[in-house]
């Protein structure tokens, strides 16, 4: 038995992965959120949206590396983000000009929004494919990794190696300093309140004087930095590919979901929750548990309850029990 | 006395229903007036269309004789035309105090630049809006709500809260749309001092659908009974009461014939 290595295997395969995951998809959740808060719709384009912003972030990146400017051990994709940011703000404000607006001016039901946010997601999609092209794209560079598992067995003598890719520890810290950015400006600025107002009560808020369509432009501006932040991180921890992103929107859609649609706070949590479950479902414990039991009881098979196939049927389960027993989510956001 | 609001022919259709069916009035300015009429006789539709909440199906309004048809809410609101609702509306999740202080919209950190740059300015702004909400509340009696959430008011406590935002600007017009309903007397009677007040040292124009004729009696001067859509009659509370046209639309002819037979 041996508690202190069990420990070490479970950070490294399931606790270190699954936080990244979480932070990635808790910042996808929260551009989803706020949408729906805001602009009362589910985005299904926000997956493509996130595929824009680090597009723009990829061809940046690439361009910089070209010019042989780099952070040194950090990626150079950080320095592009503002310019993802920004290619991305352009696309949505673009779109709610040319698209939203119009339905908006309508008030369209949420359920006319939602196709229509489908048919932008097509348009995104193939914008972004036919940009970059459908294959994967390797933009990441810097340090690979902040503790390598050899280096870790070597300082601590034990037999499980631990590894921390220097992705996981930036998202990790981006992450936690978006969201606090966030929930600043939410809470305690003006527009924050403006936007919270206008999300409480849509015709007060208007005879309040509130205008809408500075609202509305806020709120993609906010969304597109979520997006292509999420974008970026997970493309720097996993691989960039258009298709990715595309799918991407289940596990985003059941976080902001699960957590409670409108409710930002829901949303992180969310994020995590999925995350977690995803991981830890289609993780093999067997290495794990051998360290816990004695030798004699070690098992057999691989202890893994589902294969990584069927990694997105995790969060469609979670979905369903979250929809049937709380509809309104944990954290009781706007009815769905 | 100058007309402040002025609307012309007005009609709302929703579908083959014709809730506003022509509807002609003036609301002079510095008044009181008072909007009465069975149910269903397109009081609070009236409202929604001069309001800015739906778009007339045809018809003007004109608000010192500027055409102000159409025009969306927040745009009427910095022209100085202020409502409220029947049925309360408020932001649940924020307390009165800030719930006050929403109002006016369009403060310098409302944009994306300010809000992180102008601090100093923004700051200063908001102290004088917290003193204004404070004073309000005060104004109301319902100073000791100031940090309690606005969804986990009463509903006359609402009602106030609504009266309230109308007074954290100067407005020009005030539309109420049954500001009394479902208030006790005590509450009532603040809210017709606060009404009466405010109209009378901050020169409001009220417009107000009420259904308690002591409440209207008490306020208004002059009285629009409103019925099927159209403006039926005009006059002090006194004339309304002794107008037959009136007494037909609230209690039908059934009455009258009896009268007339015996």
């Amino acid at each position: 038995m041996d508690f202190l290595n069990a420990f070490v295997a479970l950070s490294n395969f399931v606790l270190i992965p699954a936080i990244a995951y979480g932070s990635q998809l808790a910042l996808g959740a929260l551009g989803v959120t706020l949408i729906y808060g805001i602009l009362r719709f589910s985005n299904f384009a926000h997956g493509d949206t996130m595929a824009f912003g680090t597009m723009v972030a990829i061809l940046f990146t690439w361009w910089f590396q070209s010019m042989g400017i780099s952070l040194g051990p950090l990626p150079t994709a950080l320095l592009a983000i503002p310019f993802g940011i920004a290619g991305a703000a352009a696309l949505l404000l673009l779109t709610d000009r040319v698209v939203y607006r119009f339905y908006r001016a309508q008030k369209a039901k949420p359920v006319i929004l939602v196709i229509v946010s489908m048919g932008v997601m097509f348009i995104y999609n193939g914008l972004t494919r036919v940009v970059l092209g459908p294959d994967d794209q390797r933009f990441a560079d810097g340090e690979r990794f902040l503790i390598g598992a050899l280096d870790f067995r070597r300082m601590t003598g034990l037999e499980e190696g631990l590894a921390i890719k220097s992705t996981q520890a930036i998202t990790l810290v981006t992450a936690i300093i978006v969201v606090a950015l966030l929930f600043w400006f939410l809470t305690y600025t003006r527009t924050g309140k403006s936007m919270r107002a206008y999300s409480d009560n849509e015709d007060l808020a208007l005879l309040s004087g509130i205008n809408p369509e500075r609202v509305v432009m806020v709120t993609w501006l906010i969304v597109a930095a979520l997006a292509t932040i999420a974008g970026v991180l997970y493309g720097l921890d996993k691989s960039y590919k258009p298709f990715t992103y595309f799918q991407l929107l289940l596990p985003v859609f059941a976080s902001a979901i699960v957590g409670g649609l409108g409710s930002p706070l829901g949303a992180i949590a969310g994020g995590f929750i999925i995350a977690f479950s995803e991981v830890g479902i289609v993780y093999a414990w067997k290495r794990v548990v051998a360290h816990m039991v004695p030798e004699a009881w070690e098992p057999e098979g691989l202890l893994q309850l589902l294969s990584t196939d069927y990694k997105f049927a995790v969060s469609f389960v979670i979905l369903v029990i979250v929809l049937l027993f709380r509809p309104t989510g944990l954290f009781r956001g706007k009815a769905v | 006395m100058t007309t402040v609001i002025r609307v012309e022919d007005l009609h709302r259709h929703f579908g083959g229903f014709h809730a506003v069916d022509g509807a002609t009035l003036e609301i002079a300015d510095g008044s009181i007036t008072g909007l009465v009429g069975p149910n269903g006789a397109g009081k609070t539709t009236l409202f929604n269309v001069v309001a800015g909440a739906l778009p007339p199906t045809s018809g003007r309004v004109f608000m010192d004789g500027e055409d102000i048809t159409g025009l969306p809410p927040h745009e009427l609101f910095h022209e100085g035309l202020l409502r409220t609702f029947q049925i309360a509306h408020e932001f649940p999740s924020m307390t009165c105090r800030e719930n006050l202080m929403m109002v006016p919209g369009s403060q310098s950190g409302e944009t994306l630049w300010n809000a992180w740059i102008g601090r100093g300015r923004i700051a200063q702004e908001e102290r004088a809006l917290l003193k204004k909400a404070d004073e309000v509340l005060d104004f109301l009696t319902v100073s000791h709500l100031k940090d309690e959430k606005a969804g986990n008011l009463s509903g006359g406590q609402k009602k106030l809260l609504e009266l309230g935002r109308t007074m954290m600007v100067d407005a020009k017009v005030v539309f109420l749309d049954e500001v009394g309903a479902g208030v006790n007397r005590t509450l009532l009677n603040t809210i017709g001092d606060a009404i009466k007040r405010l109209n009378e040292e901050r020169g409001y124009t009220f417009c107000m659908i009420e259904h308690d004729m002591d409440f209207i009696g008490r306020l208004c001067d002059p009285v629009i009974v409103m019925a099927e859509g159209k403006v039926l009659a005009e006059g002090s509370i006194d004339q309304i009461k002794s107008n037959d046209a009136v007494i037909e639309a609230y209690l039908g002819t059934g009455l009258k014939n009896k009268e007339t037979a015996s």
